[in-house]
């Protein structure tokens, strides 16, 4: 079998076990968030953190449980690595430095999980499960939260409760994210996934030297890094490395791990608002941005512009030959269009194109399908943009599922909209005025830029990919970044928290001839339209001076 | 329901209107060339976001173009400057309208001296400007009306075409439902009491001119989130031009400040921008020219979102007077015979239903439409209470139509017969007139010859525009006096959704408290006094100007025409205002694609040749190619003002169709146009000298 038939055979079958799985996982997460019953072990926990299961809160105060968790996250997990040296298997690593641990702690409980570190030299495997690996598994629930209260805007009426935060993301976490990945971690580990609880293995290379291969609680770790749409490897080479990722059937497993919540949420959105269309069509929006993107990235990872790639007849530069063009985009577009940010390739050796697609998927705002509820949340805050520029057209007051969108709602969505550009275009743009970013890039001109520019990107998207190449260790980049997944992942999560609450309050109104009909092509075209409109308007110059540049050179 | 045998108007009288409903013309745009001077004044820019950042751009570009000069950068800097005035003319032009308006209302406002009873009962003279509410003021014929009130005493005609444009006389009477008077109008006949119910500078009057002149004018819900939004795409692109500078800077050029404010006047949504305040004034002005006043724009926007229309059935959906619509003879009787005498009994009948029963005749048997010579001697029995029936005596012939218990008493016959055609007469919701005949007016002689049905017609056309209503997601309930039975026999004639029999005030009221607690906006007509509780409930309530000074006041809008089915129209206008302004958005938007072809790689093809191939337009040099997209970004709002003035076209369809409709218009037609645009443009910039 031919390596594009391999392809194309393993992007069919990506979406064939994705459209399987798609209702029965979808409304189970709708069974999740709706149903009365307490489980006897969520039972025994909300008695533990004395919270009320069946008190509802406002936006208000589930926005502050929100970030009254993710700030005891950050101190939690800072305080683990600066104690690192005292804690059980920490292979003789110290206590890891302060802006390090600061950077790493946010990176995580924003759910980027950017590394400025190298794991291997810095962290032991406490840390890694008691710190990185819980974090991976309630960040992500807790975007799938955020997600559900704004479902519940849409389908509650007349009402200032939006559910309870603390209920929700225990549910997640015990019903969805943990049995999961644990199977998850099972089948990952059966295809050859690393899960040791050694430090290593001392071997005697060819030359006759002594290296020491590390080793890791790789296969638990894994699962959930896909799951949860985090990206943080165990292994500095993330998923390119063996441990991690050791062929195409694990690779193709974590491929669909990253998409399999983010696609699923769109049905569960559907069931709840009890109309399984107006989910089929998030979907396939996302559907169709997802296969596009592959097609130009393999086009142009096809047909490389430089000398040696032309005579290799592709780029295979950056690339593990296990993989090949076709396993490799389809994990490089996944993972920048989830906010996962794996690797399994490095991007920065992508030709023009494919990286400038990867930096456009991250610049849509990561809704193709996103991250694991931020996705959702982040595809409705368009598709209100969208109901609201082009809803005027038919002739009423837009609104979206039978909910009037006024100053409040556009308020809290282009808040929701304008924060990541604002983050990259101000991060970007100062980090390339300083003459000491000129030092920290790895390659000069066009692409240089464009290292820059997917720095931000990832970080005010939450994705935590690297382009590679720039070296972000210096204090600029560090706070900057660091200010980035902060304001990227918090902003839009009040506005979203917001938007809800508004909706919640209005009436539902049953939708007539008159109304815009959001469930169909058209739909889909408009919200896909205002999706590409925005960002490529907001963006068009950035990208010209660099991936385009590059592409068309 | 009481029959309404006075004069009301059943269709739109074709109104002499103040000022024609005409269409644009470039007069208009030199006409309001001062004022938009004027407005170039920063803190009536600083009330429209996008527009601002232009002028402040302006000012920047003519510094710059003062400190360096090049012909470039003036020409820049006057096309920014005329951006901002392109904008300032299209509010002008539409605020311009309204003034002449005013001016010709404001000519009713002339003193007048009013004569005020003391509470004696004496007379005494006062100026109008010192009336207040609760004062009685004594009006006679070829005297202006000082104020606005309600006639407590009396009856007279009144000229009312100094507000409503209509110069057929109008009577108003104490009590009932006719009983308002509007200041500035004028009493042709007889003498009436008016109680003053407005403050003077309150009036009617006032509260128009204050409307049309725009002077009142805020920002409507939707307007306001609208500017919100293109507030934050001003922002987002503000913030992707500052960027451009530290990254082209690292790329190897700096840009000058000109070149970056002209990419960020071009990419701000400056057409929707420029023309917004004046798609909100000439949505206004539409329902002015239609003679309808509304209270805020606010009422507009929401005539466009109402779900349920509450239309009184007469007047609305039939008109206003029961009409002969049968004859069904007896057996023995041809109808011809019957024809003959009912027409004869209602030739010297003057009310509508007599005139009705003639034309009938006329229609459907041949029969002369008017009196012939012979027959105008006839002599005329009318209707009485007491015989309640009316007729004539000619030529020693008697005939008589009336109630069927009065006509059979009269010819003191019993006929099952008659009783079977008179009930299922009335069962099917029209009302019988038995006609008979004899020899002597005593009844001598007399035969029963057959029944002549009255029955509300439905207007023409009204199931088609209540189909088409449906199409737009609109529900219509007919609301009436009638019976279950006739109100369901016409409501399924009509073709309406739902109605409500045997109506009361509250009836109305509750019915639209559970419309809108099921989230649906609601609009209706009223007149009367008991109507208002319901007229101030709707989201729409508009109140006919025939109608009492209460249900003005409860109202949010005024039809001057007094013409229940403008409700219609008034949705249509509504729902015209909002796609006119999302037409405009999306087509502001969707240019801004051609104009980053256009200038991007004017910026950038210094840098990375490779970018050149971006200019798809060919476009001569860098600097034409900046220059033509202002140029076109800036004669783009001046071609569309008689767009935002008139409005996009609507026509009633589901609202998919609409969406798919404009979509493709004004999104894809966004996309394209300006490419063209810009191309057209550079091929005659590309011949400055300099550039």
């Amino acid at each position: 079998m031919n390596d594009t038939l391999a392809g194309i055979l393993q992007i069919v079958a990506m979406v064939g076990l994705l459209a399987l799985v798609y209702k029965p996982l979808g409304d189970y997460m709708a069974r999740i968030f709706t149903t009365t019953k307490h489980w006897r072990v969520e039972k025994a926990l909300y008695k533990l953190i004395r919270v009320d299961p069946d008190a509802e809160q406002r936006w208000t105060t589930y926005a502050t449980g929100v970030l009254g968790f993710s700030f005891v996250g950050v101190v939690l997990l800072y305080l683990l690595q600066r104690l690192q040296a005292f804690l059980p298997m920490a292979f003789g690593h110290g206590a890891v430095t302060p802006s390090v641990a600061f950077n790493t702690a946010i990176s995580f409980v924003t759910n980027t999980n950017w590394q400025s570190y190298v794991p291997e030299s810095t962290l032991g495997n406490t840390v890694q499960m008691a710190g990185l690996t819980v974090q991976n598994v309630v960040s992500a629930t807790v975007g799938i939260a955020v997600a559900i209260a704004l479902i519940r805007g849409f389908v509650r009426s007349s009402t200032d409760r939006l559910g309870n935060f603390w209920v929700d993301l225990t549910r997640g976490v015990i019903r969805l994210m943990l049995p999961i990945s644990f199977v998850a971690a099972i089948v990952l580990i059966a295809t050859g996934v690393v899960m040791s609880f050694h430090s290593g293995v001392t071997i005697t290379g060819v030359d006759g030297m002594q290296h020491t291969l590390p080793l890791a609680p790789a296969g638990s770790q894994e699962s959930i890094k896909e799951l949860g749409t985090n990206g943080g490897g165990i292994f500095n080479a993330n998923s390119a490395h063996p441990f991690e990722n050791p062929n195409a059937l694990s690779n193709f497993i974590e491929i669909f791990l990253e998409l399999v919540i983010p696609v699923c949420l769109t049905r569960t959105f559907g069931t709840m608002v009890r109309s399984t269309r107006q989910g089929t069509v998030l979907a396939a929006v996302m559907g169709v941005i997802w296969t596009a993107f592959i097609a130009v990235a393999w086009f142009s990872e096809a047909h490389p512009n430089g000398p040696a790639a032309q005579a290799a007849g592709a780029a295979l530069e950056g690339k593990e030959v296990r993989f090949g063009i076709p396993s490799s985009i389809l994990f490089g577009v996944s993972t920048t269009g989830t906010s996962t940010g794996a690797v399994n390739s490095l991007h920065d050796s992508y030709t023009g194109g494919a990286g400038g697609i990867t930096i456009l998927n991250m610049l849509l705002g990561e809704v193709a399908p996103g991250g694991t509820g931020t996705g959702l949340y982040g595809i409705l805050v368009i598709a209100i943009i969208g109901v609201f520029l082009a809803g005027l057209m038919v002739g009423r007051t837009p609104e979206y599922l039978g909910k009037k969108l006024g100053r409040v709602q556009v308020t809290a969505a282009s808040i929701s909209i304008l924060t990541m550009p604002a983050l990259v275009l101000i991060g970007a743009g100062l980090a390339i005025a300083l003459p000491s970013t000129l030092g920290a890039l790895g390659n000069s001109g066009e692409h240089g830029f464009s290292e820059v520019l997917y720095a931000y990107a990832s970080a005010a998207n939450n994705n935590g990919s690297a382009f590679g190449g720039l070296t972000v260790t210096s204090d600029f980049f560090q706070v900057t970044l660091g200010l980035a997944m902060l304001f990227g992942r918090f902003v839009p999560i009040l506005a979203v928290l917001a938007l809800a609450g508004s909706l919640a309050k209005q009436k539902r109104v049953e939708a007539g001839a008159g109304t815009l009909p959001t469930d169909g092509t058209m739909f889909g075209v408009l919200v896909g339209g205002t999706l590409i409109l925005v960002a490529a308007l907001t963006f068009f110059p950035a990208l010209a001076l660099g991936p385009i540049a590059e592409a068309l050179s | 329901m009481t029959l309404d045998l006075q004069e009301r108007p059943t269709a739109a009288p074709e109104a002499p209107q103040a000022v024609k409903a005409g269409a644009f013309s470039p007069r208009q745009l030199l006409a309001s060339l001062p004022e938009a001077l004027r407005k170039l004044d920063p803190r009536t820019q600083l009330r429209n976001p996008v527009m601002f950042v232009v002028w402040v751009g302006s000012v920047v570009v003519t510094v710059m173009a003062i400190i360096q000069p090049s012909v470039f950068a003036w020409w820049i800097a006057v096309w920014l400057w005329f951006t901002v005035l392109f904008a300032n003319l299209a509010e002008a032009v539409a605020e311009g309208r309204g003034k002449a308006q005013a001016e010709s209302l404001r000519r009713t406002k002339k003193e007048t001296v009013a004569r005020r009873l003391t509470s004696s009962g004496a007379e005494e003279q006062v100026p109008g400007t010192e009336l207040r509410i609760g004062d009685l003021v004594v009006v006679e014929a070829g005297e202006t009306i000082p104020g606005d009130g309600d006639v407590v005493e009396g009856i007279a005609t009144v000229d009312e075409s100094a507000i409503t444009g209509e110069s057929a006389p109008v009577i108003r009477e104490a009590g009932g439902d006719r009983s308002s008077v509007t200041g500035g109008t004028t009493v042709l006949s007889d003498r009436v009491v008016v109680k003053i119910m407005t403050k003077p500078g309150e009036s009617f009057v006032d509260r128009m001119i204050a409307l049309v002149e725009g002077a009142s004018r805020q920002k409507t819900p939707n307007e306001i989130a609208l500017t919100i939004l293109l507030a934050v795409l001003t922002i987002i692109f503000l913030l992707a031009v500052v960027a451009v500078a530290p990254m082209s800077t690292y790329a190897g050029v700096n840009q000058s400040l000109i070149v970056l404010t002209a990419l960020l006047v071009c990419l701000i949504p400056t057409t929707i921008g420029a023309l917004l305040s004046a798609i909100g004034i000439a949505g206004m002005d539409r329902l002015v020219q239609r003679n309808v006043l509304a209270t805020s724009g606010r009422a507009v926007e929401a005539a466009g979102d109402i779900d349920t229309l509450l239309l009184d059935k007469t007047g609305t959906i039939t008109f206003g007077n029961r009409q002969a619509t049968a004859l069904i003879p007896v057996s023995g009787v041809s109808g011809a015979a019957l024809a003959v005498a009912a027409r004869l009994s209602s030739l010297a009948d003057q009310t509508p239903e007599g005139r009705s029963i003639v034309d009938l005749c006329a229609r459907e048997y041949g029969l002369p439409g008017e009196a012939t010579a012979a027959e105008a001697v006839a002599e005329f029995v009318p209707f009485t209470a007491q015989t309640r029936m009316s007729g004539v005596d000619v030529d020693g012939r008697s005939v008589r139509k009336g109630a069927a218990s009065a006509v059979q008493r009269w010819t003191a016959t019993q006929s099952a017969e008659i009783d079977a055609i008179v009930d299922e007469i009335s069962d099917g919701g029209g009302t019988p007139l038995v006609v008979a005949e004899a020899a002597s007016a005593e009844g001598a002689g007399a035969r029963l010859l057959g029944v002549v049905r009255l029955s509300d017609v439905v207007k023409p056309g009204m199931a088609a525009r209540f189909a088409e209503l449906r199409a737009m997601g609109i529900r219509t309930v007919m609301i009436t006096g009638d019976n279950p039975r006739t109100a369901r026999a016409i409501a399924a004639e009509a073709g309406v959704d739902d109605h409500l029999a045997e109506a009361t005030p509250e009836d109305k009221m509750a019915l639209i408290k559970k419309e809108q607690e099921g989230g649906r906006l609601v609009a209706m007509t009223g007149d009367g006094t008991n109507d208002a509780p319901a007229l101030a409930q709707a989201d729409v309530g508009v109140a006919m100007n025939t109608g009492t000074a209460a249900a003005k006041e409860a109202g949010n809008m005024v039809d001057l025409d007094s013409d229940p089915t403008k409700l219609i129209e008034i949705v249509e206008i509504g729902k015209q205002l909002l796609i006119t302004r999302g037409a405009l958005t999306t087509f502001s938007i969707a240019n801004d694609l051609a104009k980053y072809f256009a200038i991007l790689p004017a910026m950038f093809v210094a840098i990375y040749p490779a970018l050149g191939a971006l200019n798809v337009m060919h476009l001569a040099t860098p600097q034409s190619a900046i220059l033509s997209a202002v140029i076109f970004n800036a004669l783009i709002i001046v071609a569309l003002i008689p767009l935002a003035l008139r409005g996009v076209r609507y026509r009633p369809t589901s609202a998919a169709n609409l969406l798919r409709r404009n979509l493709l218009i004004y999104g894809l037609g966004g996309v394209i146009v300006p490419f063209a645009g810009i191309f057209v443009i550079d091929l005659l910039v590309r011949l400055i000298p300099g550039i």
